[in-house]
């Protein structure tokens, strides 16, 4: 590895901003997405801060950090912010308004990785939508690689030629260590992602972004194998109570089986 | 471990008010604070700390028949009498912890004659009483000096009327404003105005002090917006104007009279007021300058670019971003390195993609010609509240290493910034500013600079008379010398009374001394202030 650079692929997300509380549409049948605002996957935000760190820090040699959005075409919108806080090169895979599913996801991904000679994936452990948490671990299956999920920190060991990553699990951490290539997914605590600079803003608008369409990967099966029935919010929380004395609080505490 | 499930649902406390100030540290990215309020010691009685203020003999101390007259007419949760254990601390305090007044007794009146049937009570027996709303001034103008009756518009809180087509809110004065702008918000509208202490100032209270904030720029001041007012004139006799119109010109426009007025003339039970829609699309941008003149530029040049979608230009010094950086952990500063002065624009329209583009060629304009060294665009919701942090963070960061001293101040653009560097020089001429044990740790500026407002914050380690002698008259002489007012959006209250004759002049006190004397000529409001 040591005599030939990384090249990160960072895939990321459009999604409703986590800030929004999502809305049911009408006929249950989706979120409502007009006049609502949508930004970058947090969890994605945080992959490619880490692409950057990782290049900045010069904790490896980075030949390229790739950046790919797959997603309607306002998908461009993150990907511009992508080149502006640092990504080389970007894709839009323009999906018009069709949802994938991680599957059809993981599939485009392993193409493109093919193609840009990628040797690291960092991408979101979910992207806060669907929170399916699926196209990471898929990817690795499918392009047979190792993969660390939900990273909390990343180091780079023997030259650069394996990485070792600690991972949230329940109840503590756990620390693994793989050799290139890799994928890893990220959890929250990796980092705190940047602001864009509008320096830099302006200079991302001369970044190359190649456009490709769906069909461009025709020879894919990207068909959803899930049937979407209804889609409905949770149940509002029952509003609490006051109580009028100990002896009241008590006895409603009994009564809920809480003491 | 699905970690986004803790992600959301937090965030989900918080209604996304990007412009909105109180945002308790929820999500991951918010700061935590160090340090709440340093100032836990009891504040002195006013009284002791003000020797020279002396109670007015005039007044009657209160007798167990007042007492029971107010029982008569107060239900037992409406009225609340000192003792042992509750000196009633929350009401004789003002939020600063700066002044603290001795009264045994605070009224809480549920209905608008009840408050009548009190101040006429007070009138006829020659009875002090400080109207109270949230209790968040800022110049101890809503706590008592001496004995004065509290009387508080806690308990009358309602929303009275709303019309959805000409965005016409009639409401209570105790309303809190947080709750008003909430309930405007599920109506597509905004209160057209909004301040620090939204969670618990009142509508009423605002009003009655004229309260300025971060939305003066956009949507203008209560004297416009305010359409009209329903007033208790110390008499007990109820002036309503609260079914007042948008365009009404039949004679004086009494209500301007108690805009602003600090309930030195009538209190004010309720207010009708005009509110705009409410914008769809919020941009925030955080630019470093070099010097005051690229501000002053930059806001010239915001002016015309953004123009109609232009709603908040507030600046900073960087001694104001020092302090709070060393309050706020875990909030990253937009930028590394140190800049003189900051800016952050905010915008708010109806269409993201008409103001992003306005914006995006602003901002390349500004950079283009020098006028902006460096700057960050918010991606998303929580980059654009995290900027807000860095603006609305420093008035509590300001005061967390002990106490501060605000001054809030209207100036020609071009003088604004000279005052806190006159401080400064000041201060350390005095020798009393730089590590401790000096009293003073630095004397800072930020404000709306869309106003020409100012405000000098002189953050101390402790209240003391040796840096308030430092400071006063000194600030106001300068203010008067460059034709300013020494209170932009503060109110005169207590701290300021004495320094009116910097702003107004002779024939003014007159004017305002007359009209005191006619609507209160027992001066039983609010004594010992403003006038």
């Amino acid at each position: 590895m040591s005599s030939k650079g990384l090249r990160i692929l960072v895939p990321v997300k459009r999604v409703i901003d986590y800030q929004i509380r999502p809305r049911v549409n009408k006929t249950k049948t989706a979120i409502e997405t007009t006049g609502v605002k949508f930004s970058i996957n947090p969890f994605d935000d945080i992959a490619l801060e880490e692409a950057l760190r990782i290049k900045e820090k010069k904790k490896a040699t980075v030949d390229a950090i790739h950046a790919i959005s797959i997603g309607p075409s306002k998908s461009q919108d993150i990907l511009r912010n992508c080149l502006a806080k640092g990504a080389d090169t970007s894709t839009l895979v323009d999906a018009g308004s069709q949802e994938l599913e991680p599957l059809a996801v993981a599939k485009i991904l392993k193409q493109v990785v093919e193609k840009q000679g990628s040797n690291l994936v960092i991408l979101g452990k979910q992207a806060i939508d669907d929170d399916n948490n699926n196209t990471g671990q898929m990817l690795a299956g499918m392009l047979n690689w190792p993969q660390a999920t939900n990273a909390a920190n990343v180091e780079f060991e023997n030259g650069g030629d394996r990485i070792k990553i600690t991972r949230e699990v329940d109840g503590g951490e756990e620390i693994v260590s793989a050799p290139l290539p890799l994928v890893i997914t990220t959890d929250l605590r990796l980092n705190q992602p940047r602001y864009v600079g509008l320096q830099n803003l302006m200079k991302a608008k001369k970044k190359p972004m190649d456009k490709l369409k769906l069909k461009d990967f025709a020879d894919l099966d990207l068909e959803s194998r899930l049937k979407l029935l209804q889609v409905v919010e949770p149940e509002p929380r029952s509003p609490g109570i006051k109580v009028g004395s100990v002896d009241e609080l008590v006895q409603n505490l009994k009564d809920a089986k809480a003491i | 471990m699905i970690r986004s499930s803790v992600l959301r649902p937090l965030c989900r406390l918080t209604v996304s008010k990007p412009w909105g100030k109180f945002r308790i540290p929820q999500t991951v990215s918010s700061p935590c604070l160090k340090a709440t309020y340093a100032t836990k010691v009891t504040p002195k009685l006013t009284a002791e700390a003000y020797p020279s203020v002396k109670r007015d003999s005039k007044y009657k101390q209160l007798s167990s028949e007042d007492i029971t007259f107010f029982e008569s007419i107060l239900s037992q949760q409406e009225l609340l009498q000192a003792n042992d254990q509750d000196a009633l601390e929350f009401y004789n305090e003002d939020w600063m912890r700066k002044y603290r007044g001795q009264s045994r007794l605070v009224l809480r009146p549920k209905t608008v004659q009840k408050v009548s049937q009190i101040l006429k009570y007070c009138n006829d027996n020659h009875i002090a009483v400080v109207p109270q709303g949230g209790n968040t001034g800022l110049v101890g103008g809503s706590v008592p000096i001496f004995d004065e009756v509290i009387l508080s518009l806690n308990y009358l809180n309602q929303v009275r009327d709303f019309d959805p087509v000409s965005g016409i809110l009639k409401c209570d004065a105790g309303l809190i404003l947080e709750n008003a702008d909430q309930y405007l918000a599920e109506h597509g509208y905004i209160f057209p105005l909004d301040l620090g202490a939204k969670g618990s100032c009142h509508v009423g209270g605002v009003v009655a002090t004229n309260a300025g904030g971060l939305r003066l720029l956009r949507y203008g001041s209560l004297h416009g917006s305010v359409l009209g007012l329903e007033v208790v004139l110390p008499n007990g006799d109820i002036v309503s104007s609260m079914h007042a119109l948008r365009k009404d010109n039949t004679g004086y426009d009494l209500k301007q009279l108690f805009i602003g007025s600090e309930g030195t003339i009538g209190v004010i039970t309720g207010v009708s007021i005009l509110t705009p829609p409410r914008p769809k699309a919020f941009n925030v941008s955080f630019l470093a300058l070099e010097n005051f003149q690229a501000v002053q530029n930059v806001f010239v040049k915001a002016k015309k670019d953004l123009a109609e979608i232009l709603s908040a230009f507030e600046f900073m010094d960087s001694y104001s971003q020092d302090l709070t950086k060393k309050h706020v952990e875990n909030l990253n500063h937009p930028f590394e390195e140190e800049h003189p002065f900051y800016v952050l624009i905010e915008t708010s329209g109806s269409n993201k993609e008409h103001d992003d583009a306005k914006l995006e060629a602003f901002l390349e304009s500004v950079i283009e010609d020098g006028l902006v060294v460096d700057g960050v665009v918010a991606q998303d919701e929580t980059e654009l509240q995290n900027l807000w942090q860095w603006r609305e963070l420093i008035p509590e960061s300001a005061q967390a290493g002990g106490g501060v001293y605000k001054y809030d101040i209207s100036l020609p653009l071009k003088d604004l910034y000279s005052l806190v560097e006159a401080a400064n020089q000041r201060l350390e001429q005095v020798g009393i500013l730089g590590d401790a044990p000096k009293p003073v740790i630095r004397a800072i500026g930020y404000g709306h600079v869309g106003d020409g407002n100012l405000h000098l914050n002189v953050a101390v380690r402790e209240y003391s008379k040796q840096v308030e002698e430092a400071l006063e008259p000194f600030v106001y002489e300068f203010v008067s010398s460059k034709q300013g007012s020494i209170s932009a959006e503060h109110g005169l209250g207590f701290q300021k009374k004495n320094y009116i004759g910097y702003t107004k002049t002779g024939p003014e006190i007159k004017l305002i001394k007359d009209l005191k004397n006619h609507y209160d000529p027992n001066g039983i409001l609010n004594p010992y202030k403003y006038i």
